[in-house]
C-alpha cells in the first residue's frame, strides 16, 4: 500500500463567538473530529452543502486557518507543530485554488506579478528568466506570453481561473486544494477548466482535494469522496461506492436531490424536510437525526463513529455496519 | 389550439452605454401557455434575466425595448399606460429572484411586506390582509404561518425566504410567475423542495411559470417545454422530452455535452470552444457561427430563423433549413 500524502487526525476547528454583555459565549463547530487520508496522485472529493465545513477543512489542511485541535500530517510530518520558517518552506508543496478568481487575484497586479509572486518568494528567478518561466506557465494553462502585462479586469472568468491555476502550479506543488474551482463559471467554461485540471494532474502527478457542492462535478473528477454534514465526515468511499452503494441516509438524499439533465431518468426522490441546523447548536447524537427518515431512538443520544463497512468504505450511521 | 397566456414576438432590447450599444436581446420569440412550466435556459449574459424583467416592464435604464411586442392575453403590455402596468406587475404577473435575502426588505417583518402587496393591489384592510397572508404562506408549505408573519427575513433560512417570495407573488392571484434562477442560491436538498413546490403550484393552481435557469438538470426535472437562449436569441425550443432526446442546435448539443455525467468519468468533457460574443459587437450571420463546428459560408452571412423540425420543436440553424424547404 502506498504511503499517504496527507492525513488529518481528529481535525477540529471551533470558532468562538464572543458573547455580548447579556449573551453567553457561543461556539460554532465548523469542523469536528475529522479523520481522512489522501494518497498521492488521487483526486479526493469533498462534498456537502453550504456550512458543512468543507472549506474550513481545506483551509485547516493547509494551515491557512489554525485548527483548534488535531493533527495534519503531510508526508508524515505534523504541519501544526512546525515553526514559522519551516512552515514557510513547506508551503511551496501545497497550494490552494479558490472559487472566485475575481476576488482571489489582486486587481492591481498584472499577470506577470500575479503568477510570478510565488516564484519570487521561493526561488531566485528574477527578470528575464522569471518572465520566461511565467510565460511557459501561461502557455501550459492555455494562455500566452501576450497576456503577461495585462490586468485581471481584461480577462473573462474562465481565463482568470486559468491564471489562478498557473499561479498555484508555479512552484510545482505536490498537493492542491481546489475549493469550488468551477462554481462561478458557466458549464461550457467549467468543462474547459475541469479538462485542464485533469490534464495537469496526469502530467505533473498532482494530488487534488476537490471541494464542491456539485455532485455531478465531484463524481466526474474524484477517485474517492468524503461526504460532510455539519462539520463532520459522514461517509467516505470510492466514487462508485458513494454513488452506487451509498450507505448514509444523508448521502442518499443528497444524490437523489441532484437534478439530472435527462427527463427519462426521473427517479423517486427522497426529499429531505427542513434545512441544515445551525452549527451553533448542533443537535445531540447524530447531527442528521432530526431530518433522517430512518432515525432510531439511539440516534438522538449517541453520536455514531465512522466504521468500515468493507473495502475502506466508511460510514457514520447507527443503521450501517 | 390553446391560446398562449403570454406571447413574446421578436423582442429586442438594447442598452445604450458609454462604450456603445449593447445588443442584449436580438429578436426573442416564445409563447407561455396556461398551466405550464417553460424553461428559459442559457449561460451568463445570454439575456435570460433581461427577458424575465421585460415581461414585468422592469428593464433597468439605460436598457430600452427597441422592437417587438409582449402580449398578455392578447394585449401588448409594452404600450400599456404606467398605472395599468403597475396593476399587472405583482398582480397577474409576478416575479421571484435568485437571492431572496436581497429581494426581501430586512427592516420589515414578513407579515408587513406581504400585507403591503394585498393592501396595495386588492385594497384589503389590515386584518384581512394578514389573514390572507397567513393563508398563502400555508399554501406554500410554511409551518406555523402566524408565527412566520412576525419574523424578520434574516431569521429564516434561504429556502424559507424563497417560499415567502413565492407566497408574496401568489397573494394577488398571479397567473404568470417569472422565476429567475429561484434555486441557484440554495443547497440541492432545499432546491429539490422549492422545485417540487413550483411543480405543485402548476398542478393545483394552473400557474404558468417561466423558469429562468442555467441548469439543464433543473429543466429536465421540472419543465414541460424549453427555450434555449444564446446571445439574446432563441436558438431552439420545444417539448422537454423532444429536446433532450434529439437536440438539434449545435449550441444546445454542446451545452449538454459539457455537463459532467456518470458516463463521462475518466474522459475529457466536451467543452464548447471560445466564449459568448460581446453584445457590443455581434458577429454577422448566425450568432453562434464563430464557435460552431459545423459552420459554413451561409452561417457567416445569413441569420437563421426558427423553423419547425418536429411537432412543436423549432430550431434556428441552417443545418436544418433544407428539411423545411424541401
Amino acid at each position: 500500500m502506498t504511503e499517504p500524502l496527507v492525513q488529518a487526525r481528529q481535525l477540529t476547528k471551533h470558532y468562538v463567538l464572543r458573547g455580548g454583555l447579556f449573551s453567553r459565549r457561543q461556539v460554532v463547530r465548523a469542523l469536528h473530529w475529522v479523520d481522512l487520508t489522501v494518497y498521492p496522485g488521487e483526486t479526493f472529493g469533498v462534498v456537502g452543502e453550504s456550512g458543512c465545513g468543507k472549506t474550513t477543512l481545506g483551509r485547516c489542511l493547509l494551515r491557512l486557518v489554525e485548527p483548534t485541535f488535531g493533527e495534519v500530517l503531510f508526508r508524515g510530518e505534523n504541519l501544526l507543530q512546525l515553526d514559522r520558517e519551516t512552515l514557510r518552506q513547506r508551503r511551496r508543496y501545497f497550494q490552494m485554488l479558490f472559487q472566485n478568481p475575481y476576488l482571489s487575484l489582486d486587481p492591481r497586479m498584472n499577470v506577470l506579478n500575479l503568477v510570478g509572486e510565488p516564484l519570487v518568494t521561493h526561488t531566485d528567478l528574477r527578470g528575464r528568466a522569471l518572465a520566461e518561466r511565467v510565460a511557459a506557465l501561461l502557455e501550459r494553462v492555455g494562455l500566452s506570453a501576450d497576456h503577461l502585462y495585462r490586468y485581471p479586469h481584461e480577462f473573462s472568468g474562465g481565463q482568470l481561473q486559468r491564471i489562478a491555476i498557473a499561479r498555484a502550479l508555479a512552484l510545482n506543488p505536490l498537493f492542491v486544494v481546489l475549493d469550488e474551482p468551477t462554481s462561478a463559471l458557466d458549464v461550457s467554461v467549467q468543462a474547459q477548466i475541469l479538462n485542464l485540471l485533469k490534464e495537469l494532474q496526469a502530467e505533473l502527478g498532482l494530488t487534488y482535494l476537490f471541494i464542491s457542492h456539485d455532485l455531478s462535478v465531484v463524481q466526474h473528477v474524484s477517485d474517492r469522496i468524503a461526504v460532510m454534514y455539519l462539520g463532520r465526515v459522514v461517509e467516505v468511499g470510492t466514487t462508485e461506492g458513494i454513488f452506487y452503494d451509498a450507505r448514509h441516509p444523508y448521502t442518499q438524499a443528497l444524490i437523489s436531490s441532484t437534478p439530472i439533465p435527462d427527463p427519462q431518468a426521473r427517479r423517486s426522490r427522497v426529499i429531505l424536510q427542513g434545512s441544515v441546523p445551525s452549527p451553533l447548536n448542533p443537535p445531540p447524537g447524530c447531527s442528521f437525526h432530526p431530518r433522517c427518515a430512518q432515525a432510531l431512538p439511539l440516534c438522538a443520544t449517541e453520536e455514531p463513529r465512522l466504521v468500515d463497512v468493507g473495502d475502506g468504505h466508511l460510514v457514520a450511521c447507527h443503521r450501517a455496519g | 389550439m390553446r391560446e398562449p397566456l403570454i406571447s413574446v414576438r421578436d423582442l429586442q432590447v438594447h442598452f445604450h452605454t458609454h462604450a456603445g450599444v449593447v445588443h442584449a436581446l436580438n429578436g426573442v420569440s416564445f409563447d407561455l401557455y396556461p398551466g405550464e412550466i417553460l424553461g428559459l435556459v442559457g449561460e451568463t449574459g445570454c439575456g435570460k434575466s433581461v427577458t424575465g424583467l421585460a415581461l414585468l416592464g422592469l428593464i433597468p435604464p439605460p436598457g430600452q425595448v427597441v422592437g417587438g411586442e409582449i402580449r398578455y392575453r392578447g394585449q401588448n403590455i409594452l404600450t400599456l399606460p404606467p398605472a395599468q402596468m403597475r396593476a399587472l406587475r405583482g398582480g397577474k404577473i409576478a416575479m421571484i429572484f435568485q437571492d431572496p435575502a436581497a429581494a426581501l426588505n430586512p427592516v420589515f417583518t414578513v407579515g408587513e411586506q406581504m400585507e403591503l402587496v394585498t393592501r396595495r393591489h386588492r385594497r384589503m384592510g389590515r386584518e384581512a390582509a394578514r389573514r390572507q397572508a397567513a393563508e398563502v404562506l400555508r399554501s406554500v408549505g410554511m409551518p406555523e404561518p402566524e408565527r412566520i408573519l412576525d419574523t424578520y427575513p434574516h431569521e429564516l433560512s434561504g429556502g424559507m425566504q424563497q417560499r415567502v417570495m413565492i407566497a408574496m407573488a401568489l397573494s394577488c392571484g398571479a397567473e404568470v410567475l417569472v422565476a429567475d434562477e429561484p434555486t441557484t442560491a440554495l443547497d440541492v436538498t432545499i432546491q429539490a423542495q422549492i422545485l417540487d413546490l413550483l411543480v405543485d403550484l402548476k398542478r393545483t393552481r394552473g400557474l404558468s411559470i417561466l423558469l429562468i435557469t442555467h441548469n439543464l438538470g433543473v429543466v429536465a426535472e421540472t419543465c414541460d417545454r424549453v427555450a434555449v437562449l444564446y446571445a439574446g436569441f432563441i436558438v431552439e425550443t420545444g417539448p422537454t422530452g423532444a429536446i433532450f432526446q434529439s437536440m438539434k442546435h449545435p449550441y444546445t448539443q454542446g451545452l449538454l455535452a459539457a455537463i459532467p455525467h456518470p458516463s463521462s468519468r475518466g474522459r475529457p468533457l466536451q467543452a464548447v470552444p471560445g466564449t459568448v460574443p460581446d453584445g457590443l459587437q455581434l458577429p454577422p450571420g448566425c450568432l453562434f457561427h464563430p464557435r460552431c463546428p459545423f459552420a459554413w459560408d451561409r452561417c457567416r452571412q445569413e441569420r437563421p430563423v426558427l423553423r419547425e423540425v418536429a411537432d412543436g420543436h423549432q430550431v434556428a440553424c441552417h443545418l436544418y433549413a433544407g428539411e423545411a424547404e424541401r
